[in-house]
Formats: structure tokens, C-alpha cells, sequence
């Protein structure tokens, strides 16, 4: 049985990174007594994947990882337990099981998450964001040197900005994630400030959501396509 | 949500900031304010390696199940971070609180090898506690050492309000209400240290005068006060199956050396191998309860979560019922997908037939600590490992399908002659031999034997604390003799040889076997910017040898020459109950390479019998 685990990073937790959250929820898996399914092999290790690596430094309500299980348990029994075994600053929010077909499983169907910016000094939202912000995003389009591993690229990030709005806590952006397109949200802040000629600000990214393209248009929540174990 | 003593700016610029912050799985929080006694532990090294240590995670235990303490960890932050503490002046903090050292009662250190002794320094002076214990004033916090160079706390002497000498299970308590007592009755600091003095196993350096004579050695080492005994008699745990070990122990966010479950199953060694201190400062052999290790094992797997579970201790062979707890783990963690790792086993038909349940037998290689090449020099060192114990161990580990072998050996023993070091490439060649006898179509490809030899350092408590070390250019020509002798062997294809570096060796010799005068050099060392000593990557020779120059202390007075019979030794102080009678008489026999039989086969009357326990009675009751 396939099964989708929603959870929350925030606090201290921002300064571990992907790998060591893995290790993280490894042990805590063994700490919850979650049946668990294994590779085979002579080293076996646990089956699951993780979507979307989040990058240290941010904090985040809506963090994915798949696993599989070798026996069924009910999603508010497999919660509680994992949040038992929790430390501070992370929280499991639900334990769903997914269907086994690749369309709903395994990490590659991402393809949007949700972010709130905010600046870290000041005002959440600082002023030159609601002067300038509307304009920035009228531009036909905004390239941006991405560098990745091998090379340098140019990228128009305007296409990969999917909403962008300024709210009372900050700006909420949702931006085009996953292996087909994807764009982080401090690239955008970069060019905007560096376009509005404003000098760079200390920038807090705190991730609420990731997506999976819906069929029918839009997008559905990660979550979404999961349903609770009785 | 706690606050960090680190801002986000400098958590994010610096190297692993999960070191810094606390927060792990089964770290311990209290409220500050409903505790008497504020304890921070401190191992002076980086996190990673500081959290792999045992000894720290059973005192952090220890100490927390005490309503009125809470014990906090700290450890040296990496050089990136120690520029910006010193830069914009952050005080060193500890992990659970993130409150500054400098506000608890205690900073205990565990002393576990000489190379960290700048980064104790380091910590005091992050902390803001004077370096020197004779200028620190009432609101410093007391700093205690413990562990292992404890048993010669002598170049540290300058900079340690108190050291604790032996198992720190034994006396804390007893210290912390001494402690109490004298801070409600507003005692001052030096008032406290007088009455720590008072306790078994508290040396309290301040109270004691040494003289020295003309030629440098030690005339006389007394007590300067009437508080302070003139011998500190080392603490131990008669009853390991009673006494306090943890069942939660903390588990990092990050990958630590020692990222697993170590179940520690017996203290002390029966072998008596003349070079090493463990052997005989942890006398005598005590062994854990086999209930109460199951017990802690699964205990400890479920409070972790950790997938691999290891067994500690000097020489895990000798543990009476190995065979029934190691069945009962294959059997506990076979099902659950947890490994085990089993070092220090003697490599015999059991051991291979454990191992090959346990671990990949392609993947793992043999370890052997033959420790000497020639047989002569292993009498010398009494180890009682024979050649065709080697062969025959590796000869059915060959057939099993291993291939690796790796190979300990020590340079620079006592009475060592040019042949003594090339039967290492003899002794290592003889096992690729014995490889190469199996038929080729049964053999997995070619063999690997890699030797390595470190140089014999002389340690206080030993047998071997009388005799001489080497030059640096000494020690490097011995190891060139090795080099040569293995590119003469027949299967020199097959063998790989590697040996320490010369230059720490010398180092250490000095810090373990120093007297008081050495602490003016280690001061001077951590000031001309020494730091991270046992990193080679910024172990710095040249600035050590200058902070000698400086103080004035003559390398070859510590480490070029043999001392006599009756030389006082800064250490002699210390009663850990093997009397130096005992060891000089040691000494003889290696002299005439003779072999004493270990404590199971018979008694040698080493001293340690004044504790009416352990490996002492057995058999006895």
C-alpha cells in the first residue's frame, strides 16, 4: 500500500537540510513502529521518496514524502503515533494512501508549489514592493542568468510566475516547481529588486504547498490525491 | 520556540548549522529556574565527533534524571563559526538553553586525547572564563576535566578548577551536594574547592606543590594544604548491571561519527598488553548483566530509531556470554532491518561465523592487531595474538570469501630491532600467501592487505611509562625500514602500507607523559593560533615547536629518555589500584620478553584485587 505524508517544517528546523530530514524520517519511522516496506538487496533500506527538496534557510507547511507499507494502519493512528516521535518544529498532518499508478505516485508530478516572502527587518511587506511589484510583472518578459551545475542559462521567469499577490503577511507567490519547469522563489526576488534597483533585502521563504497539475485545469494539492486510511 | 544564540545570517553562512542549534530527538529541556545546578558537558571537539562519544550520553543521562541539575552539551564550534564568535564577540552557549557557558555552575570537559587540549582552551576562552583557574572569580562557572589523560592531568593542571579521576558514575552526586551546600551557605569558590578535595577521586590541582630537581625530574609532589590528600584514589562501578545507562540516548539531526545504538557490555581488559593504558587504568574487568543488555538494546533501538546497533568495549571476545547476546540480537534485528556491528572480536570460527550473519563478507575486511611483527617483539609487548593465530583466523576467513585484511602494528617499542620492523611486511606477506594457497577458481580475485603502523607513544599507568620515545627523523627512518621491507615481499602487489604521522606523535608523547611546566606551552601553542590538533588538516608542527622554544620546554627531556627506577612521575599521585610495583615488574619481564598470563588464567596480582570485584572474584564467590 502506497501512502502520501504531509508535514510541517518550521523553527529550527529550517537549518536541516534534505538529506538529514530523510535520515530524520527514517528513524522516526522505526521510532512510530509505522510498517514500513524495504528494498530488497543486502542492504535494504526503507521505500521513500521526497518531493521537492527545500532549501535550508526556509520553513515550510506542506512538505511531501511517499513511502510504502508492508501492512495497512489507519491514518489517525499512524499520525499520532509519528507525532509522538516528533521533535519541535516539525508535525506530521496527514498520512493518506495514494493510488499505486505513476500518475499519482512518485515525486515527478509536481509541478507547482506556493510560497509566502516576507522580509525578515521592517515591515513584512515593504513599500517599494506594492509601488513596484505590478509593473515588474507587466514586462513582456524578465530573463535571469540560472546557474545551474555545468553551465549558465538564460530564463524567462515571467511564464514560470504563476500568481503573484501582495497580502497582509506578504507576498504569496505560486511558482512553476518540478523536473519540467521549475524556479525558485529568491531568483524572482533577486531580479525584482535588482530591476527596481532596490538593494538586495534579507528575505524570509516560507513554502505552504505543493501541487500536482490537475486533468481537468489547475492544479490539485499533493495532498489532495490521497485519501484517509480508516 | 527557543531562541538561538546564533542569528539566522550567521546559521546560514556557516558550515553544517545543525551543529549549533539543539533541538535533537531526545535532548533533555528544563526550566532554568527549578534547577539547583546548572551542568554543561563539554567534549572539545567538533559536534559530530563529540556526539559519538559514550561516556558523554551516560552522564548527559545521569545527570538529567536528577531533579535539581540540568546537564547541557557543548561542543568546539568549527573554525568557520570561532572566527565569528570571536569577530562579533558571541559568547560560546550550550545546545539545549542556547544561555552562555559562562552562567552555569559547572563546565565539565571529558578529556578523551591529548590533541584536544588547545580546544579546551578554545572553549574556556569562548566561554569568557579566564584560561588560567587562578584568575577566574566567583561568577565563573567551576571547570572539572574527566576521562581518560585525567590519569596524568598534570600539563593541564594550570587551567582546571578540579579534575575528576575515574568513572564519573561514582562521585557526582556527592561533588553537586558539596556544591549546594556551600553555595546556601554563601561559601566562596575556593572554599567549595576545599571541600571537593575532600571527596574520593577529586584532585583539586591549586592545593598541591611540586618541586623539581636540578637534572628536571620531579623532587617532590605534595599537598600545599590540609584539605587535599596526598594520593586521589580513581573511582569506580563495582556493579555495572545497577547503575545508571541510558535508554534514550540523544540522537543528532546530522550524521554523526557514531550514528548508531552502542551498547557498552563489559569496562576493563584482561589481556594486559604493556602498552596499553585502557587495560589497566579500567581494571578490573567488570562485566554487564546479559538481561540487562537485551534489555537496553531493544530499549534503545525503540527510543532511537538508529538502524544499527554496536557493542563496546576493549575486547569484546573476552565477554563471558557474547554468544548468547549476540544470538539474541541477530535474532531482535534480523527482523527489523537493523544491522550490527560488532568490532573488537577475535577473529575464530564463532566470530566468523557472526560475521558472516551480520555484513556483507565482500564488502568488509578483517581487522587483526598483531601489534608487533615478530614474535619476540610481541612477547615484549605481551600480546598474545601468535602468527599462526593470524594465519589460521585469516586462513578461514579466506575460505569464507573474504579478501581484505587490514593489519595494526605500533613502530618505535621498546627493545625494537631493525628485523623486529621488517617482519611486518613478513608477517603481512605471509597472509597474502596464505591466500594465494587457496585454488584459483575457489579465490574471489586478488587479495588486500593493508598494514598500518602507528608510532608507540609511552602512557602514564602502563608498564611502558618508563621507556624512551623517538626523534621525528627517527621515527620516519623506522618507517622507511617497513616501506623497503614491503617492496622486497613476493606478493608485494597485494599489500599496501601506511604509518602515522611522526610529527603528532612526538606532540603527543609530551602532552601525555608532561609534568605542570607543560602547560605554559600549551597556552602559548592555542596562542600562537594552534586549534584542532587532531584535524591533520590544521595540525600546525611548526607553531608547537615554536611555543616550546618560547616556555622554554625541551622536547628530549620528555620523550628521549628512559626513566629510572625511581624517578617520581607527575601522575604517581593518582592510586588506581595496579601498583607501580606491579608495572615496574612489567617492565622487567618485557625487558626479558617474557609473557604474563591474563587475568583469566591466572592472577598476576596487578592490585586492582582491592576493589573485591569483577574478573578479581570470579569464580571465587
Amino acid at each position: 500500500m502506497k501512502v502520501r505524508i504531509k508535514f510541517t517544517k518550521h523553527g529550527i528546523l529550517r537549518f536541516i537540510g534534505h538529506l538529514d530530514v530523510m535520515r530524520y524520517f527514517q528513524k522516526a519511522m522505526r521510532r512510530a513502529d509505522i510498517p514500513i516496506a524495504f528494498t530488497g538487496g543486502y542492504s535494504p533500506h526503507m521505500i521513500m521518496s521526497f518531493a521537492q527538496p527545500l532549501g535550508i534557510g526556509l520553513t515550510s507547511d506542506g512538505e511531501y514524502m511517499d513511502i510504502e507499507l508492508t501492512e495497512p494502519v489507519s491514518s489517525a493512528a499512524a499520525v499520532a503515533a509519528l507525532n509522538k516521535v516528533m521533535t519541535e518544529d516539525i508535525r506530521v498532518v496527514s498520512f493518506r494512501q495514494i493510488s499505486g499508478d505513476k500518475k499519482s505516485s512518485g515525486m515527478t508530478i509536481v509541478a507547482a508549489a506556493d510560497y509566502l516572502v516576507t522580509a525578515k527587518e521592517g515591515p513584512a511587506v515593504p513599500d517599494f514592493w506594492r509601488e513596484k511589484l505590478p509593473e515588474f510583472l507587466g514586462q513582456p518578459s524578465v530573463t535571469v542568468e540560472k546557474k545551474t551545475k555545468k553551465s549558465v542559462k538564460e530564463l524567462d521567469i515571467l511564464p514560470l510566475i504563476y500568481e503573484a499577490e501582495l497580502r497582509e503577511d506578504g507576498l504569496f507567490l505560486k511558482l512553476a516547481a518540478g523536473s519540467a519547469d521549475n524556479v525558485k522563489p529568491d531568483l524572482i526576488m533577486e531580479a525584482f529588486c535588482d530591476w527596481a534597483k532596490e538593494p538586495g533585502q534579507n528575505l524570509h521563504y516560507h513554502r505552504l504547498d505543493l501541487y500536482a497539475a490537475d486533468p481537468d485545469g489547475g492544479f490539485l494539492s499533493l495532498e489532495a490525491l490521497g485519501s484517509d486510511i480508516l | 520556540m527557543r531562541k538561538l544564540a546564533l542569528n539566522d545570517e550567521i546559521l546560514l553562512k556557516i558550515e553544517k548549522p545543525a551543529r549549533y542549534i539543539g533541538g535533537e530527538v531526545n535532548s533533555v529541556m528544563k526550566d532554568k529556574e527549578k534547577v539547583d545546578v546548572r551542568f554543561a558537558m563539554c567534549f572539545p571537539d567538533v559536534y559530530e565527533i563529540g556526539m559519538s562519544h559514550l561516556g558523554i550520553q551516560i552522564l548527559y543521562d545521569m545527570f538529567n534524571r536528577m531533579e535539581d541539575v540540568w546537564c547541557e552539551r557543548v561542543y568546539s564550534p568549527w573554525t568557520d563559526l570561532d572566527a565569528v564568535m570571536r569577530e562579533e564577540k558571541i559568547p560560546l552557549f550550550a545546545l539545549e538553553s542556547q544561555d552562555p557557558i559562562k552562567d552555569f555552575d559547572f563546565l565539565g570537559i571529558t578529556i578523551q586525547y591529548e590533541m584536544c587540549y588547545t580546544n579546551i582552551l578554545q572553549v574556556l576562552d569562548l566561554s569568557g572564563i579566564p584560561l588560567l583557574a587562578a584568575d577566574r572569580t566567583e561568577d565563573c562557572p567551576v571547570v572539572i576535566g574527566g576521562g581518560p589523560c585525567a590519569y596524568n592531568p598534570e600539563p593541564l593542571a594550570d587551567f582546571f578548577d578540579l579534575f575528576y579521576i575515574g568513572e564519573g558514575e561514582a562521585v557526582y552526586r556527592e561533588l553537586l551536594d558539596v556544591y549546594k551546600e556551600n553555595k546556601k551557605n554563601g561559601g566562596t569558590r575556593k572554599e567549595f574547592l576545599r571541600k571537593a578535595a575532600g571527596i574520593e577521586g577529586i584532585y583539586v590541582p591549586s592545593l598541591y606543590e611540586v618541586t623539581y630537581k636540578e637534572d628536571g625530574t620531579i623532587a617532590s609532589f605534595a599537598p600545599a594544604d590540609p584539605c587535599a590528600p596526598a594520593r586521589v584514589r580513581k573511582q569506580v562501578v563495582m556493579d555495572l548491571s545497577e547503575t545508571t545507562y541510558p535508554e534514550k540516548p540523544v540522537v543528532p539531526f546530522i550524521k554523526v561519527t557514531q550514528d548508531r545504538v552502542v551498547l557498552e557490555i563489559q569496562r576493563g581488559c584482561i589481556r594486559g598488553c604493556r602498552f596499553c593504558q585502557a587495560g589497566m587504568i579500567y581494571r578490573p574487568t567488570r562485566e554487564r548483566d546479559v538481561e540487562m543488555l537485551k534489555t537496553y538494546a531493544r530499549r534503545m533501538l525503540e527510543n532511537t530509531g538508529h538502524e544499527e546497533i554496536s557493542l563496546s568495549s576493549l575486547s569484546s571476545s573476552d565477554y563471558s556470554r557474547l554468544e548468547e547476546l549476540v544470538t539474541y540480537l541477530i535474532d531482535e534485528c534480523s527482523r527489523k532491518e537493523i544491522n550490527i556491528s560488532l568490532p573488537s572480536l577475535r577473529i575464530d570460527a564463532f566470530s566468523l561465523d557472526v560475521m558472516s550473519k551480520v555484513q556483507d563478507v565482500k564488502k568488509s575486511s578483517l581487522t587483526f592487531a598483531p601489534e608487533a611483527g615478530s614474535q619476540r617483539m610481541r612477547n615484549v609487548i605481551n600480546k598474545g595474538l601468535t602468527e599462526e593465530d593470524i594465519l589460521t583466523g585469516a586462513g578461514e576467513a579466506f575460505e569464507g570469501g573474504w579478501n581484505k585484511v587490514k593489519l595494526y602494528f605500533m613502530l618505535g617499542l621498546p627493545t625494537e630491532t631493525e628485523e623486529d620492523m621488517r617482519d611486518i611486511a613478513v608477517l603481512a606477506d605471509k597472509v597474502a600467501r596464505r591466500y594465494y594457497e587457496i585454488p584459483k577458481e575457489k579465490r574471489n580475485g586478488k587479495c588486500q592487505i593493508t598494514a598500518s603502523s602507528s608510532f608507540f607513544i609511552p602512557k602514564p599507568f602502563t608498564p611502558f611509562q618508563w621507556a624512551r620515545m623517538y626523534s621525528n627523523e627517527e621515527y620516519i627512518s623506522r618507517a622507511a625500514v617497513v616501506k623497503h621491507a614491503f617492496q622486497e615481499q613476493l606478493n608485494r602487489k597485494s599489500l599496501k602500507y601506511n604509518w602515522h604521522d611522526a610529527e603528532v606523535t612526538v606532540l603527543e608523547g609530551v602532552l601525555a607523559r608532561g609534568d605542570r611546566r607543560v602547560g605554559a606551552a600549551i597556552l602559548e601553542a592555542y596562542r600562537l593560533g594552534c586549534l584542532y590538533d587532531a584535524w591533520t588538516e590544521n595540525f600546525t608542527y611548526g607553531k608547537w615547536l615554536q611555543a616550546f622554544e618560547k616556555t622554554g620546554i625541551d622536547l628530549a627531556f620528555y620523550n628521549e629518555r628512559e626513566r629510572g627506577e625511581e624517578e617520581i612521575f607527575p601522575w604517581d599521585f593518582i592510586d588506581i589500584g595496579v601498583t607501580k610495583a606491579f608495572l615496574r615488574k612489567e617492565w622487567e619481564r618485557a625487558m626479558k620478553g617474557e609473557v604474563t598470563p591474563n587475568c583469566r588464567q591466572q592472577c598476576s596480582g596487578c592490585g586492582a584485587a582491592v576493589w573485591r570485584g569483577g574478573v578479581c572474584v570470579e569464580g571465587k564467590n
